[in-house]
């Protein structure tokens, strides 16, 4: 018990359990409010009562006089003083579009997406190209995934050596970091670069280029992962060099692209979106650069590189570029200026400075140099400023509009993105302290955070700005009950994955600091694997549903649509008309 | 501000801001840590055969499950005799032109740590095993199967070192043979020894130490034989006691686990056993992993009071004249 004593009075703990708890807290909230409605309720019981036993004691001379008094009030005009009964019409066309069929609402109709607008076609098809592949790569990924979490609780479902677990692991991670996540974000760059610098992209070929590259190089790694060539096993970095060198190209031209865009911007200032953009871009190039030359790997050199790399892939590649398409696309959705252009500039640098800190918090008590362990740390901490500020953010953006969540399909995305970027993202500073390490590190808990940060913010983030821009340059909307399904398999799925394995973790953590002996721990995991691979399996479904919609977004109708309004109905007529002259 | 509209300056200066970063925090340390490292004396280079085990260790992604890195916090301590250091990397290089160094400190403890694992498990024919089909040897583990590093043969030619594998984990009745790479492997996993410091000091101290109980002499304070049984004799000996046939010889109704001759039966446990051909050799567990005399009566009244089992129980006292004996004479 003394255990348990000492483990709620740690920070880090604390930390988490407060992140866990923000969900149950407005659960309360909605219960507390629901319990206020019900004791308005008595007490208007009572109050009528009261006033009706009142009322009786009325004598004949008052009731007499309301009574006057209410047929004086009921005096009203017949209505047709100013007119007649003549047919009322719509003389100046203010009346349109109205809508006279009424439906049984067993599903709530979502608004429509904005009406499509002009934009050059040749861009939209680069984009569909990018966004198509990219959700191949998610749903290649998660099927990867999905198997691997099936691994863990029936080991002997294959002998096969190229779908071993020690070779597919590194396949999953990298097809939907650098083809899913990296893709998706790149298409949508191809709309907000040239958007924000009211300009057209500067080459329509490179970016074909780029799609090529990046593609080939998944393609390529993910083989030669399986076949047992690897690059020495550094997480995000399995794929060796010649292959990084492909994918690397590929960034380069894009980044050259998008830079020439902003330096022929037809505006004055530098939209926010694009400074975290570019710098995303530039930012790659560089981790990826530090992450491959030879000249310092050697020993421990390649365990603080490696530490350096995997963060610095996942917030200045991912996290960077995904916050640009943000501050694009949240306005734009809630059709609001960004609540404070500052907040986001103290953001972008605060993040720089911070998150480049902290790559060696995955090395913490490791024998590399205490005091870079310690810099992690504080840099943990600080990452709380760009974070609270990224959020509070958003939030005020929201804010006034929390109307428009319950009449869109897209809103409900960006709202858990913007959430699980604070949750997911300070859980990460909870997990860098010294004692949670000892209760964590090594554990599924890391498996559990990822997947609430390169899930639950990045692939709803994406998400989100896929099914607002898709529909706008393709005019088709995606079906909305199949969107509603997506979102909410693929949420409860999340849940269902990283609840368990957090719990599970934390329990198997504390078996280890009473030096249990190990093989006790992993059959003890057991059941929270299955859960794990039950969630894992709803998200799975809703990456499936989320294929569909892409395709119905993309595909290009050939549907014959029955004219409505007079105008078109008019046209017709008249083309009728002409032809029977001839 | 100019500056702000100024996309030379201003991305400039985002790259600036980066690159200084990451000197400081990456690779200048990285390069510090590279040329202040040696390994220690004691240290030897791998084999060759260590060499090509170690690319196969990286070929199938080991790494994802098992760390290699022993950390000053007292938990660690059932991985390695002390917590590593720099120098336990030193040898550590790139592996060729197509390959970085390895990451062998890892972030996942999936599996066991592998630092001292050539210490406490060096059984040749309990590796190979256990690679053939790791639910062989350890009913709860989830580790993969590597078949592909074994052939099956009809007859043996010579050198060939078959794979007593339990009918259960075989498809034919053929003969389970190991290729050069499952060799080569267990070469790797064998080479991995924490060596000793020359002076054979700690370099740092554990960590988060947890409260000691107080030495009693009571029998009650014995540690629990049964989780020392888990985590030491388990894997060979098996849970039911009754050990693999061909491979590990059964302990229940041991006459050495039930008879009076408690030399030798803590002299096996301490300095490991091969006087039986047809069972493999055991390894010197309990100097291995430096059990306690307390653990070794606890670990010993455990064997003689499990499966059926019942022989009388060892005091403490008996056991510690007994270990101090094998000490004196080891010297």
């Amino acid at each position: 018990m003394e255990n348990t004593k000492e483990l709620f009075s740690q920070s880090g703990i604390i930390i988490t359990l407060v992140l866990l708890l923000i969900p149950i807290i407005v659960a309360c909230f909605i219960f507390i409010n629901r319990a206020k409605l019900m004791l308005k309720k008595l007490y208007f019981n009572y109050e009528k009562k009261r006033f009706s036993d009142k009322i009786k004691m009325m004598n004949a001379e008052e009731v007499k006089a309301l009574e006057h008094r209410v047929q004086e009030l009921s005096f009203e005009l017949s209505d047709d003083e100013l007119g007649s009964s003549r047919e009322a019409r719509d003389q100046k066309g203010i009346v349109d579009n109205v809508n006279q069929n009424s439906v049984i609402r067993f599903l709530d109709i979502k608004k429509k997406s904005q009406a499509p607008h002009e934009y050059n076609p040749e861009t939209v098809k680069l984009i569909i190209w990018y966004i198509s592949t990219a959700t191949f790569w998610l749903v290649f990924g998660t099927s990867v995934g999905e198997y691997l979490g099936i691994k863990f609780t029936a080991p002997d479902i294959d002998h096969i050596s190229w779908l071993s677990f020690g070779r597919l692991r590194p396949v999953h991670t990298n097809a939907v970091f650098w083809g899913w996540c990296s893709l998706a974000m790149l298409g949508l760059a191809y709309y907000v670069v040239p958007k924000v610098s009211n300009n057209q992209i500067n080459s329509l070929r490179l970016g074909y280029a780029t799609l090529l590259l990046v593609n080939g190089a998944i393609v390529l790694g993910s083989i030669l992962l399986m076949a047992g060539i690897n690059n020495s096993g550094g997480e995000y970095r399995e794929y060796i060099w010649p292959v990084m060198v492909i994918f690397g190209t590929g960034i380069i031209l894009s980044l050259y692209n998008f830079y020439r865009t902003v330096a022929n911007r037809k505006t004055h200032e530098i939209y926010v979106s694009n400074w975290y953009i570019i710098s995303a871009m530039m930012f790659l190039l560089v981790i990826t650069v530090v992450a491959y030359i030879p000249n310092w790997q050697n020993g421990l050199g390649e365990t603080i590189i490696q530490g350096y790399y995997m963060h610095q892939g996942v917030g200045m590649w991912f996290m960077l570029f995904n916050l640009g398409l943000m501050y694009y696309f949240l306005p734009q959705q809630l059709n609001k200026p960004i609540y404070s252009y500052s907040l986001g500039i103290l953001a972008f640098w605060s993040q720089i400075l911070f998150y480049t800190l902290i790559g060696t918090h995955h090395f913490i008590f490791s024998s590399i140099p205490w005091w870079l362990q310690t810099v992690a740390i504080v840099g943990s901490v600080g990452m709380v400023i760009p974070v609270v500020s990224g959020t509070t953010n958003f939030l005020l953006t929201f804010k006034g509009s929390w109307k428009k969540l319950t009449h869109s399909y897209t809103l409900p995305f960006y709202l858990i993105g913007i959430i699980f970027y604070f949750t997911g993202s300070l859980q990460g500073t909870a997990e860098a302290f010294r004692y949670t390490n000892l209760l964590w590190h090594f554990t599924d808990f890391t498996v559990a955070h990822s997947h609430l940060t390169m899930y639950g913010i990045i692939t709803f983030m994406l998400w989100a700005f896929i099914y607002t821009i898709l529909p706008r340059l393709t005019g088709n909307e995606p079906p909305q009950s199949i969107v509603g399904a997506h979102f909410w398999l693929a949420f409860l799925g999340l849940l269902f994955y990283t609840f368990p394995l957090m719990l599970g973790s934390t329990l198997k953590g504390l078996m280890w600091m009473e030096s249990k002996p190990f093989i006790e721990g992993v059959a003890f995991m057991a059941p929270y694997w299955i859960w794990r691979a039950i969630g894992g399996s709803l998200m799975w479904i809703s990456h499936l549903l989320f294929a569909y919609n892409v395709y119905r977004m993309a595909k290009t109708e050939i549907q014959f649509e029955t004219p409505t309004n007079p105008v078109e109905i008019l046209k017709v007529f008249n083309e009728n008309q002409t032809e029977a002259i001839h | 501000m100019d500056f702000f509209n100024n996309h030379i300056k201003l991305f400039v200066a985002a790259l600036s801001l980066f690159l200084c970063l990451t000197f400081v925090v990456a690779i200048l340390p990285a390069l510090n840590n590279q040329e202040n490292n040696a390994p220690l004396p004691t240290m030897t280079s791998l084999s060759l055969d260590e060499m090509e085990g170690k690319k196969l260790f990286i070929a199938n992604g080991c790494v994802a499950c098992h760390t290699q890195q022993v950390r000053n916090v007292e938990m660690d301590k059932v991985w390695g005799k002390r917590p590593s250091t720099a120098a336990d990397y030193a040898l550590n290089k790139r592996v060729d032109v197509w390959r970085n160094t390895a990451t062998l400190m890892g972030t996942e403890r999936t599996g066991p740590d592998l630092t001292d694992v050539g210490n406490r498990q060096p059984s040749l024919e309990w590796n190979l095993l256990h690679l053939f089909q790791p639910r062989a040897v350890v009913e709860q583990s989830i580790m993969p199967a590597y078949p592909w590093l074994f052939e099956e043969k009809s007859t043996l030619s010579a050198g060939d070192i078959e794979i007593n594998v339990p009918d259960k984990y075989r498809n034919s009745t053929q003969k389970i043979v190991a290729k050069k790479e499952a060799l080569q492997l267990v070469a790797y996993l064998q080479s991995l020894k924490q060596a000793e410091l020359p002076d054979g000091s700690m370099p740092m101290k554990f960590l988060y130490e947890r409260k000691q109980k107080s030495e009693n002499t009571a029998e009650s304070s014995l540690p629990d034989g049964q989780q020392i049984y888990v985590a030491n004799c388990q894997s060979c000996h098996q849970a039911n006691g009754e050990g693999l046939k061909g491979a590990f010889p059964a302990l229940k109704g041991s006459p050495i686990v039930l008879g009076d001759d408690l030399e030798l039966y803590v002299n096996i446990i301490m300095k490991g056993y091969d006087a039986r051909a047809e069972f493999a050799v055991m390894p010197a567990v309990g100097s291995n992993n430096k059990l306690s005399a307390e653990e070794v009566t606890a670990l010993i009244n455990h064997e003689r009071s499990s499966w059926g089992n019942s022989a009388k129980k060892v005091s403490k006292e008996e056991i510690r004249k007994i270990m101090d004996l094998i000490q004196t004479t080891k010297q």
